[in-house]
């Protein structure tokens, strides 16, 4: 068998190194696909909506005319929404880490509750909106209500925290547990006292990124049946009459930021666009806003901590 | 003396351990959490879908050719929805595969860790951006675009909701991709670069292959997120349930047929009413046996090394 020569193997090199160049400048032009979709999604919209943001637009109530429409109901909702939803899945979502990380013991029935969750992570978010219209609003009859949203967006982000939770956890070394142990704490001690703290910055990432998808949430909250139009604010949490008067709040019907974006969307005057993009760019900043909190958490944490 | 310091002692102990026991009790009940929901979703869509089969024969669901559930001439064929959801996640994947991919390959392979400690964290920022976010941008940005391009198309197309959605899936894919190609043993590549390959031959040839499973697992999270998809397809596709697999046309899928009818005010309990839920059946089991074989893919990847 002839050998190929010294020159045919040199062009066959200097080929294949063509191919590896070739190859780092379409990678590069991908990435750049996807942050330049970014960046024109980001300019588009502020260069429609910038202008029209000003004090107003936060402090007024949608409108028939444009020009006076704002996000006021749609704000103070997706506020008390939040409210609801970080005080039921923050919680759960946490407790539900630890028993999994610390507590659980391997046999089927942990592996029934971990597969559950990541089948979880997967359900598509409208599926939630199903579960929610037939079960907390007929069923448990709370109704079209801040109540009934808030709960279904925590059911839909406690994957997120339940994971972030077992994460953090895991990284503490099992020294750590032994050292507790050692000095004769109980189990509940040696987490409450050690691993929570300890764990604290991973699952707030966790609890962020979580809050922030909940925020952008649309379709599960028109399916339990949210209005598009709200010209009220729901009443102050903690007035009214004590003490079932206090959580009328929980019952009132609202709308939230992104169903209000929603409707702007689909009118199709130019000024409820208009209306729209600045709605949009309210939301987006917000979720950027905490999505990069998030992952600076996460750098500073990978950062500083050296075991 | 010593026998009242031991008693006080178990005594104390005694207290513990219930106090540990109910601890453990209430984080288990919070663990059941997602179990419960799961039930809850399991009820909830069969129990409603029930009572329309009774309604419906499960042949006219399956084979009917139109979807007319709120006419007087009803008709239920859910063929009609699955194909406009499935257009649009064909169009979204043709996109989302592609570039999550090289992204991916370029992230883990080539690109420098500089590089790579700056772009993940915004691919991740962009999956952090709100739909409806994605479905104005759909809508108002690219929808023009296409119609000036093509000028027969009309303002709402499963193309542009597509694209849209692929460019929102990219970060999911190349995200788990690059972490699964990561995960592949610094020896293989070594082996491979002490043979002469060069990178473009190690990513395709070694790494690439060995982290299949893994990256499969991916495209599979990006077909089930291409198919649960709502507000993009409820903003920009139009929601006029039509048989078609033309991307150009607008068309209704499952979920902008939910929200369609969630905006307006049917009364509980009335057929269209529990259309949604067996419209919202039909999804879960797509999405469910998606997330089943990605389960599987994942778990077999992570024993591989």
């Amino acid at each position: 068998m002839a050998l190929p020569d010294t020159a045919a193997i040199r062009t066959m090199v200097q080929k294949h190194k063509r191919y590896d160049h070739m190859f780092a400048i379409l990678g590069l032009l991908c990435l750049m696909v996807g942050l330049l979709t970014l960046l024109a999604l980001l300019v588009d919209m502020g260069m429609r909506g910038i202008p029209r943001i000003d004090w107003g637009f936060f402090t007024e109530f949608p409108s028939r005319r444009a020009a006076n429409a704002g996000i006021l109901s749609a704000w103070v909702g997706s506020a008390l929404v939040m409210l609801v939803t970080a005080a039921a899945a923050i919680p759960v979502g946490i407790a539900a880490g630890v028993y999994l990380e610390e507590y659980a013991r391997k046999n089927w029935f942990t592996d029934i509750i971990e597969i559950n969750i990541s089948n979880l992570a997967g359900v598509p978010s409208i599926v939630y909106g199903l579960l929610a219209l037939g079960l907390f609003v007929y069923q448990f009859n709370l109704g079209q209500s801040i109540l009934s949203a808030g709960l279904t967006l925590a059911l839909l982000i406690l994957p997120v925290i339940i994971v972030a939770t077992r994460e953090a956890i895991r990284s503490i070394p099992g020294q750590i547990r032994e050292g507790a142990y050692a000095l004769g704490a109980t189990k509940w001690q040696a987490v409450h006292d050690h691993i929570l703290p300890y764990s604290t910055s991973g699952i707030l990432t966790g609890v962020i990124i979580g809050m922030a998808r909940a925020i952008g949430e649309t379709a599960p909250i028109i399916t339990i049946g949210a209005l598009t139009f709200i010209a009220f604010l729901p009443p102050v949490p903690g007035t009214g009459e004590p003490p079932a008067g206090m959580f009328d709040w929980l019952f009132s019907p609202f709308t939230v930021m992104p169903i209000q974006m929603f409707n702007w969307t689909s009118r199709p005057e130019e000024a409820f666009q208009v209306n729209a993009a600045a709605a949009g760019f309210v939301l987006v900043f917000m979720t950027l806003a905490m999505n990069g909190l998030a992952i600076w958490i996460r750098y500073r944490l990978r950062k500083n901590l050296k075991w | 003396m010593l026998a009242v310091v031991t008693s006080a002692r178990l005594a104390k102990r005694r207290s513990r351990h219930i106090k540990e026991l109910l601890i453990e009790m209430l984080l288990l009940g919070a663990a059941m959490v997602a179990v419960l929901t799961t039930l809850g979703i399991v009820y909830v869509l069969f129990s409603e879908s029930w009572v329309f089969f009774q309604h419906v024969p499960l042949k006219d669901f399956l084979f009917d050719t139109q979807w007319t559930p709120l006419f007087d001439d009803a008709h239920f064929g859910i063929m009609v929805l699955l194909s406009g959801t499935l257009t649009s996640s064909v169009v979204a994947l043709l996109v989302a595969i592609p570039l999550g991919t090289i992204i991916a390959i370029y992230l883990s392979e080539f690109a420098t860790p500089r590089l790579r400690e700056v772009c993940k964290p915004i691919l991740e920022m962009l999956s952090g951006v709100p739909t409806i976010v994605y479905g104005y941008f759909a809508l108002l940005f690219v929808s023009p675009i296409l119609q000036w391009l093509f000028p027969s198309m009309s303002g709402f197309s499963l193309l542009s909701a597509g694209l849209v959605m692929g460019i929102m899936i990219v970060p999911y894919v190349a995200s788990l991709s690059e972490d699964a190609m990561r995960a592949v043993p610094m020896a293989l590549r070594e082996g491979a670069y002490a043979m002469g390959s060069t990178r473009f031959q190690t990513a395709v040839k070694v790494v690439f292959p060995s982290a299949f499973s893994g990256v499969a697992a991916a495209y599979i999270l990006g077909i089930s997120r291409a198919v649960g998809e709502t507000m993009i397809l409820a903003v920009a596709a139009g929601m006029q349930p039509n048989l078609t697999f033309n991307p150009m046309e607008p068309a209704a899928t499952i979920t902008a047929y939910i929200v369609q009818v969630a905006l307006g005010d049917l009364p509980h309990g009335s057929i269209g009413y529990q259309t949604i839920f067996a419209a919202g059946l039909t999804l879960f089991l797509v999405t469910l046996s998606f997330n089943i074989l990605g389960y599987f893919l994942r778990k077999r990847y992570r024993e591989a090394y």
